[in-house]
């Protein structure tokens, strides 16, 4: 069953000669326990399409879906109240309120959603420790390295149960060895069952992924399965000729 | 080599001088050490090998010249080579790209975007085995060399597909 469903999306901005089509009739549907990632050339529309997705912006038309509820039309309560707990972000700069611990940067949206003080401080502490980063909570962000950063980021995505993650470029402010941690991250929660949307323009961070979608001038253009794909070590041989 | 050539007659009979140039201009500066040997040596092997046939043109004032030209098994071998997805030297996709615009084979944005499909596959094998393998191990500095080009790869790809993309 597709748990995110877009049919038809647009988002325009600007009118006559002057009119842009930032998104441009999207169809897409995202399966439960997926992983999609998408790409193409910066100021295709990719950052523009996950923010429509997520309720950040809101489309000029098409429907949108989150498990089977239209949530193009919802009020700005409504929508608010969607953001906090059925959608869970994770964006470049890691977003992190400095002054807080990595747990207290967790709780917090749990909290902002109504979540008793107890209730939020153990699935807090349960969603660290899911992260891998149970011995950081008491840290400040500044204290955690980058990689650690975006997994705390991670796991406050995390804390209203989220039907889907959405990441926009997740990886971008990282090195090689930090990009890896997310990436397993990634896959761990894949394995948990989490759909996960990420935007990339990073071709190791969309290779994980079970679909990778080509965006292009707004328009989804190409996309390749990967779901279980290739020949295994065999795509190593190849590259030593 | 061979399926270069072959697939550079696939637009029309020619001879080897003409190839020659063909080449050098798809290669620019990377063509310089292209001497005229290889593209006859070449032409030879061809038509040893019943893909190419070749006719003696008279010429005024001249000596007569060979004129290539593909057979159905030379067309037949392009055809394959156009298909495959061995990823080798930059330089031999990029003439794959040139000679299938030339002789209006295949859409070369359509090579490209299979080829992309292809390296996309092997590096998200590539990934598999990344993210389960220690960090700081010999065989993860190799995943890290072979992502690396493999990343290098495909953004080429992206800009192989923008210049087609213009073009067509």
């Amino acid at each position: 069953m597709a748990i995110l469903r877009a049919c038809g999306l647009r988002k325009e901005y600007g009118r006559g000669t002057g009119l842009v089509r930032a998104v441009d009739h999207v169809d897409l549907d995202v399966e439960a326990g997926e992983t999609v990632a998408i790409v193409g050339p910066s100021g295709c529309g990719k950052s523009t399409l996950l923010h429509l997705l997520g309720g950040l912006e809101r489309p000029t038309g098409g429907e949108l879906r989150l498990a089977d509820r239209r949530i193009d039309r919802m009020s700005e309560t409504e929508l608010a109240r969607l953001r906090r707990q059925a959608i869970g972000f994770v964006f470049q700069a890691f977003q992190l309120v400095d002054e807080l611990t990595a747990l207290e940067n967790v709780e917090l949206p749990a909290l902002l959603a109504g979540a008793g003080p107890r209730v939020a401080r153990r699935r807090a502490v349960e969603l660290l420790e899911r992260v891998g980063l149970a011995d950081r909570a008491a840290h400040l962000p500044a204290a955690l390295s980058g990689g650690q950063r975006q997994r705390v980021a991670v796991a406050r995505a995390l804390v209203g149960r989220p039907y889907v993650v959405l990441a926009d470029e997740p990886t971008g402010n990282l090195d090689s060895a930090a990009t890896t941690e997310v990436l397993r991250l990634f896959a761990a929660l894949r394995a948990d069952g989490q759909t996960l949307l990420l935007v990339t323009h990073e071709s190791r961070v969309a290779a994980t992924a079970d679909r990778v979608i080509t965006m292009r001038d707004g328009a989804l253009v190409g996309q390749t399965n990967l779901a279980g794909a290739g020949g295994g070590l065999g795509a190593f041989a190849g590259l030593e000729g | 080599m061979q399926d270069v050539v072959l697939a550079l007659l696939a637009k029309e009979p020619s001879h080897g001088y003409e190839l020659r140039a063909r080449l050098q201009e798809a290669l620019g500066p990377m063509g310089d050490a292209l001497n005229a040997g290889q593209v006859y040596v070449t032409l030879t092997r061809l038509e040893k090998a019943g893909l190419v046939t070749a006719e003696h043109v008279g010429q005024a004032h001249r000596p007569d010249r060979k004129v290539y030209a593909l057979t159905a098994d030379g067309r037949r071998r392009v055809d394959a080579w156009l298909a495959d997805l061995t990823w080798g030297k930059p330089s031999e996709f990029h003439l794959k790209l040139v000679a299938a615009a030339a002789a209006r084979l295949a859409d070369p944005v359509d090579l490209v975007e299979a080829q992309r499909r292809e390296l996309l596959r092997r590096l998200a094998d590539v990934q598999r085995a990344a993210l389960i393998e220690p960090d700081g191990s010999a065989a993860a500095l190799l995943i890290e060399g072979i992502t690396l080009r493999l990343e290098a790869d495909l953004r080429w790809l992206d800009a192989c597909a923008r210049h087609w993309d213009r073009k067509g």
